[in-house]
């Protein structure tokens, strides 16, 4: 298979202008004799099937949860990156593309990227107009902060709820098109197949989670935006039910999944308090711009914060970082924190943990101001912890937030199946091996407010769809494989539950590939995840029925996906020979212990074709070719 | 899995990747015995009851939806159908935790999710009642879910402004002022939970609709359809089968995200102005 990424030839300020220029167009009155589905309803869902809903098109929206309003954009908390330059400190669509594929480690397209920094300022423009209450300053002008792996002020943002208030935009005028007939909305819907038909996709299997009843749908065209696979760890910061089954099933009916490895460790997070623990909570990453790390300068020094004289504390990212301290990038700042806790400086009662320190920031500015900028995070803080921010520093440790992998896709955000568009964190393509803070937001509502209405309209116009309902025999085909799945695992009626598998997969791919990796652990991992995996088709425990409500059943499909996808993490891990962004192979790295890539052997993304459960995958290699960029050994110092 | 196997999963994790020596988790001393309550109800027809149940050796440190998962994963392994419930980010944000806690939605404290509740708040030995929404507009699905859509659809009648992707202006030529654009947040922050409905004696959803209306209708950007969208907001709310206000102040003494009582006062004003207009 020949991985074409169908980049725009040109300069690449003027890539995407040529690109539009050459897309054929559908006429306004054919646009609704077509129909596409869109699964998941964040910010690159919700803004797509909004957008095309605007445009003329059909839409048939998907979610899980009870409104599409609930999608987990809705948590992301710090803010949204635009190459705006208001503040005039020397931004620009050149150095946000730019700080992007850095901060990716050089493991990102580049044209894709590029697009992604243009359409950034008409984000803001879109989400202003929508009633969206960002910052203001005093003069009625938007407000910006600054964010980890810049130098520059690029973000905007609404209190610590950015993520809400975007996602509630997209969601109304979402719903706008659902009053006008455009938009049909299906909630409570999980996909367990995609229909595949004449190599097309053309339709989707799901079931209703409230019914239990196994539904089909057809169209002519198939988005996915749902979003990353984060849970795969059991613990991460992502909502319960994000989930990689989706992307999965339609990576097994033959869409390639691109860079698993890469996934992205968030450095501060409230730490693990017990075995109970149902998920991680994050602390945003704006809290480093007043915040600073630190951690005592002896191993075991049980003393509380108040009593380590200043002397006696390890600044250690302003230490190893000056020129960005404690705004260094967040695998570098997650890998630091690894490092001091693993030479037994770790604070709190695990030691697994590094203060975040804000009593210079209180001297500096007053606790009232403070309370302002951070108010929410410090009140979320306190609920959990039962502690007071204000008086002592906050425990901070990394947990896993995002990833950066998913299904691969061309320049028009297409996998390799014709029909199949995947959008936001469910692609690969923006943010290299690491993103930067403040620009999933913008790649999701780049990609369904900007690219997909453009590129969608591309494939429709140029490609011959043939007519097909839902009694071709593929949906026959692929309804029975997703009923057989659930007789199955409803017929195992073993002794251990679906949580108690779950959190032994986490914990297995949290420390063989999680914030640092290397080979030998990695062919150790994924012979366990096999075993895991054969005892859970043996033993798994499922109540209930395929009708109705049954939410283990639920976890049990995405858990036997996270099962069958883990493996194929440990598989790219272990190929990806060379440490790059969020991917940190301890046989790769500089004396000082920064991430050493490969760029001779490695500059490619590594797009896996499924071959069968067990078996192994074959490597598709797309290689990333920087005309712009100059490669170099990142440095924050 | 029994506590004991979990804990040592625990102490596996963290010793896996770390040198120093941990202090022990704390001692089980602390731990509570409790006794739940629970709504059952298999089905939207199903007429439902409370059911008892223990809940043994939990934490403080947990919180209230951990607690549940704990019993759960003890029914599930023998067997039993555990308690159905909603929850999703557990960080108090995406609105779909909805647990009605000794009477009270989303439990004990104020400004706060029920998956932000923490074991703490509660005393060994206690018996603590839950059960769901209870509302005519918000059907039981099973157990402690009910059906929310009623929302989706009072905003589809005109919680948006009306802007097509690409049209908009430079962000900076629409300037507001900075206490308005706070003010217009305090309302937008609402997370469509329905603990607002879930409170009120009259099921009336006008906290919810008012934190919308407010939140538009202030703003430069929600102008031109300002009385039409109030209009369709409130008469979308009537035919969906919520009541009105009588102003109790419940709704704003359990929201979560302390939405002020007093945009109930805007809705009023505004809707009135809209139906004297010809709305």
């Amino acid at each position: 298979m020949a991985l074409d990424a169908h980049i725009p030839s040109g300069p690449i300020a003027e890539k995407w202008d040529n690109h539009r220029f050459d897309l054929q167009l559908v006429n306004p009155a054919n646009k609704r004799k077509h129909t596409a589905i869109i699964v998941g309803t964040g910010l690159a869902g919700g803004s797509a099937a909004a957008t095309l809903g605007q445009l003329g098109y059909n839409v048939l929206s998907f979610c899980s949860q009870d409104s599409p309003r609930r999608a987990h954009s809705i948590a992301a908390q710090g803010g949204i990156n635009a190459a705006k330059n208001y503040q005039n400190d020397g931004d620009s669509i050149y150095r946000l593309f730019y700080d992007t594929v850095k901060g990716g480690d050089y493991r990102a397209r580049e044209a894709n990227v590029y697009r992604l920094a243009q359409v950034s300022t008409q984000i803001i423009d879109q989400c202003a107009a929508q009633g969206v209450p960002f910052a203001r300053e005093y003069g009625g002008t938007l407000a910006n902060r600054s964010f980890g792996g810049a130098q520059v002020s690029r973000t905007f943002y609404a209190r610590g709820q950015t993520g809400q208030q975007l996602l509630l935009g997209a969601y109304s005028s979402m719903m706008r098109q659902v009053h006008t007939g455009k938009v049909k909305l299906f909630p409570r819907r999980e996909m367990l197949e995609l229909v595949v038909i004449d190599g097309k996709a053309r339709g989707i299997i799901v079931r209703n989670l409230d019914s239990g009843k196994i539904e089909r749908y057809v169209a002519d065209v198939v988005i996915l935006a749902t979003g990353g696979y984060g849970n795969v760890f059991y613990l991460s910061t992502n909502a319960k039910g994000c989930n990689v089954t989706a992307a999965w099933r339609a990576h097994r009916k033959g869409a390639l999944f691109a860079n698993p490895c890469y996934t992205q460790i968030h450095p501060t997070c409230i730490p693990v308090s017990g075995s109970y623990q149902s998920k991680l909570t994050l602390m945003s990453e704006s809290l480093r711009n007043d915040g600073r790390v630190w951690v005592p300068r002896k191993t075991n020094d049980t003393r509380s914060p108040e009593q380590i004289p200043e002397d006696d504390r390890d600044y250690y990212l302003e230490r190893r970082y000056p020129s960005f301290g404690n705004l260094v990038p967040r695998d570098v700042a997650s890998r630091a924190a690894k490092a001091v806790c693993d030479e037994g400086r770790g604070v709190g009662k695990t030691g697994r943990a590094v203060y975040l320190d804000f009593a210079d920031a209180i001297d500096r500015d007053s606790e009232q101001v403070i309370r302002q900028k951070y108010g929410n995070l410090f009140d979320m803080y306190s609920e959990i912890t039962d502690e007071n921010p204000y008086k002592t520093p906050m425990r901070i440790y990394p947990a896993v937030h995002y990833t950066m992998g998913g299904l691969w896709v061309d320049y028009n955000l297409m996998s390799n199946l014709p029909g199949l568009f995947v959008l936001g964190e469910a692609n690969f393509s923006d943010h290299g091996a690491n993103r930067l803070g403040a620009s999933a937001l913008m790649q999701g509502l780049a990609d369904g407010y900007f690219v997909i209405p453009n590129t969608l309209g591309g494939y429709i116009a140029s490609e011959k769809i043939d007519q097909v309902t839902t009694s071709h025999p593929a949906f026959d085909e692929a309804e029975q494989q997703a009923t057989d799945r659930i007789e199955k695992l409803l017929s195992i009626n073993g002794s251990r539950t679906v949580d108690d598998f779950h959190r032994e997969l986490g914990l297995v791919v949290w420390d063989y590939c999680g914030m640092s990796r290397n080979a030998e652990g990695l062919i150790e991992a994924r012979r366990k995840v096999q075993s895991i995996r054969d005892e859970f088709w043996e033993n798994v425990t499922i109540t209930g029925t395929l009708g109705g409500v049954n939410k283990v059943l639920e976890r049990a499909g995405r858990v036997a996906d996270f099962m069958e996808f883990a493996e194929l993490m440990m598989v790219d891990a272990l190929t990806r020979d060379e440490s790059c962004g969020g991917h940190f192979r301890e046989e790769h790295q500089t004396e000082e212990g920064e991430a050493r890539r490969d760029d001779e052997n490695f500059a490619f993304v590594s797009a896996w074709e499924f071959t069968g459960v067990g078996q192994n995958p074959i490597l598709h290699k797309e290689d990333l070719i920087f005309e712009n960029v100059h490669l170099t050994q990142r440095s924050y110092k | 899995m029994s506590l004991a196997r979990r804990l040592k999963a625990i102490t596996e994790f963290f010793s896996k990747s770390q040198p120093v020596e941990t202090n022990e988790e704390k001692s089980h001393s602390e731990n509570m015995n409790l006794t739940l309550k629970v709504w059952r109800q298999n089905g939207t027809d199903d007429k439902g009851e409370m059911v008892s149940y223990s809940a043994n050796d939990i934490s403080p440190e947990m919180s209230f939806l951990e607690m549940l998962d704990v019993v759960n994963d003890q029914l599930e392994s023998e067997s039993i159908e555990p308690i159905a419930f909603d929850s999703d980010c557990r960080e108090g944000i995406c609105g779909m935790c909805s647990l009605v806690i000794n009477g009270q939605p989303h439990g004990p404290g104020s400004g706060t999710t029920t998956c932000q509740i923490y074991m703490r708040s509660f005393t060994d030995g206690s018996t603590i009642t839950i059960e769901p929404w209870r509302a005519k507009a918000f059907p039981i699905t099973r157990d402690l879910c009910v059906d929310r859509s009623a929302f989706d659809r009072i905003t589809q009648a005109g919680g948006y402004v009306s802007m097509n992707t690409g049209s908009a202006p430079d962000a900076n030529s629409i300037p507001i002022a900075q206490d308005l654009a706070e003010e217009a947040m305090d309302a937008a922050a609402c997370i469509g939970c329905g603990a607002c409905v879930a409170s009120c004696k009259n099921a009336s959803a006008m906290l919810f609709v008012g934190a919308k209306v407010k939140h538009l209708n202030i703003l430069p950007q929600g102008q031109p359809e300002r009385q039409k969208r109030v209009a369709a907001m409130v008469d979308s709310m009537k035919e969906e089968g919520f009541g009105n206000c009588t102003n109790e102040y419940e709704c704003e003494a359990v929201c979560p995200k302390t939405i002020s009582a007093d945009h109930i006062g805007f809705l009023n004003r505004d809707y009135v102005k809209a139906k004297i207009s010809g709305q």
